[in-house]
């Protein structure tokens, strides 16, 4: 996974809530065994999708087609859990999203593949969709994950949380099922343990075994 | 021996939590022992050439079983090839399976189907088990009183190389459901009422247990349809205790436990229900006693209404969220005020993990006998498994829809998710019993109403978007 530190580059506005990871990855745009993940990116929505593309979507305009940062609603990530939605945005070029609340599976995507989810504080929201719209592409906002600190171009910083573990995660870039197989005897503790009290937990089809 | 909990404020989240907790990682996350693990073809392909690349070998594939659900056709007598575009991931999960051992519950399967319908069905999960399937309605197993979780690709490669998911422990809500149902007032209304009270992000960041009279009364195949609709509340995991209801319904399902081991699990299975003075982070109580069969009106599942409902005017809402209303009234082709009842329906979709079980097929059935669909309606019928097809056919069901004017067709997720070739077409006006009334969602342009069986019988038979009370009643 890409270690996450410093990011800086243009902050592309999609300020709406409840975006759906339907609308994020198509499935019909590609549910293919290697799809090409950049042009499922909002593959209805964008310019050249046809009679429903939207020219005012930021993927539609030239300065918005190398974003580093998206400014998005309320519930964002919401609906299916395909991860195919980080694939999609990570494919655009984006390291990190800014919105006012993630859904749950979507978050925990992000997380696993090194797309840094932020949520700022109520106020600073507001304030730091203000200043993307304002620059509109035309200038630089930096992340800084180890700062926990946003820069907007003019200087205005915005401070975020994230727990100490997430953000160890996304800065070393660790591989999260390493982490996990140093748990190997505990897991085998467990299953052995399960195989004694629960041992229809450690059968599927436990109907078939002889008592 | 078996571990009983007596603790009386724990909750029975927890009490299925901590029994399932093998160790907590150095992020502070809990790994969670997964009792049984689903995998479908349009995820499971790309973790099993991960997985392959990075030398891991799957650490449980006895209690892992793969489902093709999402890209088969549902034509009458489709193969493989049927839909081409699902062919080659079929193929990828058939060869991923084969590799690391692990059953398929292929399309000639006499278990085949839907995973959420078929995994219950069999007996694969259990009250106080375990359960993830990387398709956000692994929920739905909720109904038997199992914990599931809905996972992303990575996780799910992460639980086939150490069978345990990483998780930080989510708070709890609590939904108390009051009163009785009225006539043709079912699980899916419910839901749908539930939605449009807490929002479609009202449950994030909980594990949702659903209790109350209307949840005990709830059928199995009911409580599986509500707790189905968990994630469009928001949550990853919603649940009923398991009670007689439940019991009396798993035993002697083909995998279940059986003998003495059925009584030795039965007795840890009792010991489950959170306890009197359980504490949850959040509680929601709702009467049910006054409520009317529901139906969505917009493109978000909190978007329902009564069906003698009007669509909401915009300017009723707080100021940011009229844009969303309007977009969605715009999509819809819906203008504010106006009655949802006599709307003309294009199309009609039975089938999904929602509400594609018996009871659904036969609630329909009794609407659509004798009668028959209106002229030019399009209208699909998958059932949610080849169980429930078969089942549906020694009952004569199958005949009651096709005399009517339905397509039998064969079950997968079908037109739940359009991923198989099955699509409204744009502009159309589509009576759905499935989960998302998202844009695009059954085609681009299809405009999606969510509704239970009995209204997308009903609408499928006048024409029109129709109170099935007034239908049946003789009204029309
Ligand atoms: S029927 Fe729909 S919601 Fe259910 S598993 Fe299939 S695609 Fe997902």
């Amino acid at each position: 996974m890409e270690r996450f530190t410093v990011v800086t580059g243009v902050a592309a506005p999609l300020i709406e809530d409840d975006v759906n990871t339907d609308q994020i990855a198509p499935l019909s745009a590609g549910h293919r065994v290697h799809p090409d993940y950049a042009a499922m990116f909002f593959a209805r929505r964008r310019a050249g999708a046809g009679i429903d593309a939207d020219p005012d979507f930021f993927l539609s305009k030239p300065r918005f087609s190398k974003p580093s940062i998206l400014a998005a609603g309320a519930n964002f990530g919401c609906g299916s859990s395909r991860e195919s939605a980080v694939w999609c945005i990570q494919a655009a070029g984006i390291r990190c999203v800014v919105a006012r609340g993630f859904a749950d599976i979507f978050r925990e995507n992000c997380l696993q593949n090194g797309l840094l989810p932020v949520v700022l504080a109520a106020g600073e929201a507001e304030a730091f969709e203000a200043l993307v719209i304002a620059a509109d592409g035309g200038a630089p906002f930096t992340v800084d994950l180890a700062a926990r600190k946003i820069t907007a171009p003019g200087g205005r910083e915005f401070v975020f949380d994230i727990s100490p573990a997430d953000a160890k995660r996304l800065l070393e870039g660790l591989d999260d099922i390493g982490l996990t197989l140093t748990h190997n005897s505990d897991i085998a503790a467990f299953e052995q343990k399960m195989a004694a009290e629960r041992p229809w937990s450690q059968r599927a089809d436990i109907s078939a075994v002889k008592d | 021996m078996s571990v009983t909990h007596f603790d009386m404020s724990a909750t029975l989240f927890d009490k299925i939590w901590d029994a399932h907790v093998a160790a907590r990682r150095i992020d502070g996350r809990d790994l969670v022992y997964i009792d049984r693990h689903v995998l479908h073809e349009l995820h499971a392909p790309h973790a099993f050439g991960k997985l392959q690349k990075a030398g891991r070998a799957v650490r449980r594939p006895d209690l892992t079983f793969s489902a093709i659900d999402h890209t088969p056709s549902t034509k009458p007598g489709r193969d493989e090839h049927t839909n081409p575009e699902g062919l080659p991931l079929i193929e990828a999960m058939r060869a991923g399976s084969l590799r690391n051992a692990i059953r398929v519950f292929d399309l000639k399967d006499p278990e085949h189907g839907i995973s959420h319908v078929v995994a219950p069905e069999i007996g694969m999960v259990l009250p106080g088990a375990t359960h993830a399937v990387p398709d956000s309605h692994a929920c739905t197993v909720g109904g038997l009183g199992a914990l599931a979780f809905g996972c992303g690709t990575s996780e799910l490669e992460h639980i086939l190389a150490t069978q345990v998911i990483a998780m930080h422990r989510p708070k709890r809500m609590r939904i108390r459901l009051d009163g009785s149902l009225g006539p043709h007032v079912r699980a899916k209304d419910v839901a749908l009422a539930v939605i449009a009270h807490i929002g479609s992000a009202g449950g994030r960041g909980f594990a949702i247990e659903f209790s109350g009279a209307v949840a005990r009364a709830l059928p199995v195949e009911g409580r599986l349809t509500l707790c189905n609709l968990t994630i469009e509340m928001g949550s990853r995991t919603g649940l009923i205790a398991a009670d007689d209801t439940v019991f009396q319904w798993l035993h002697g399902r083909p995998w279940a436990p059986a003998g003495a081991r059925w009584a030795r699990a039965l007795a840890y299975w009792k010991t489950l229900p959170s306890g009197e003075g359980a504490v949850f982070d959040s509680d929601i109580n709702l009467d049910c006693g006054a409520l009317q069969p529901q139906i969505t009106w917009g493109t978000d599942p909190g978007q329902a209404i009564a069906i003698s409902g009007r669509v909401p005017d915009p300017a009723d809402a707080e100021a940011h969220r009229r844009p969303l209303l309007e977009k969605a009234l715009v999509y819809m082709g819906l203008t504010p005020g106006m009655a949802i009842e006599g709307l003309r329906v294009d199309r009609v979709f039975i089938g999904s993990c929602t509400n594609a079980r018996l009871s659904d097929l036969e609630e329909a059935a009794a609407i659509l006998r004798g009668r028959r669909i209106a002229p030019g309606m399009q209208a699909l019928v998958s059932p949610g498994s080849a169980k429930v097809r078969r089942d549906a056919e020694a009952l004569g069901l199958d005949k009651v829809f096709s005399d009517a004017g339905f397509i039998w067709g064969e079950s997968a997720c079908s037109m739940c998710a359009g991923a198989n070739g099955d699509k409204g077409e744009r502009g159309e006006r589509i009576l759905s019993t499935t989960n998302r009334n998202f844009e695009n969602r059954q085609g681009p342009g299809a405009r999606t109403h969510l509704v239970g069986p009995a209204l997308a019988a009903a609408a499928a038979v006048t024409g029109e978007i129709t109170d099935v009370r007034k239908l049946l009643g003789g009204a029309r």
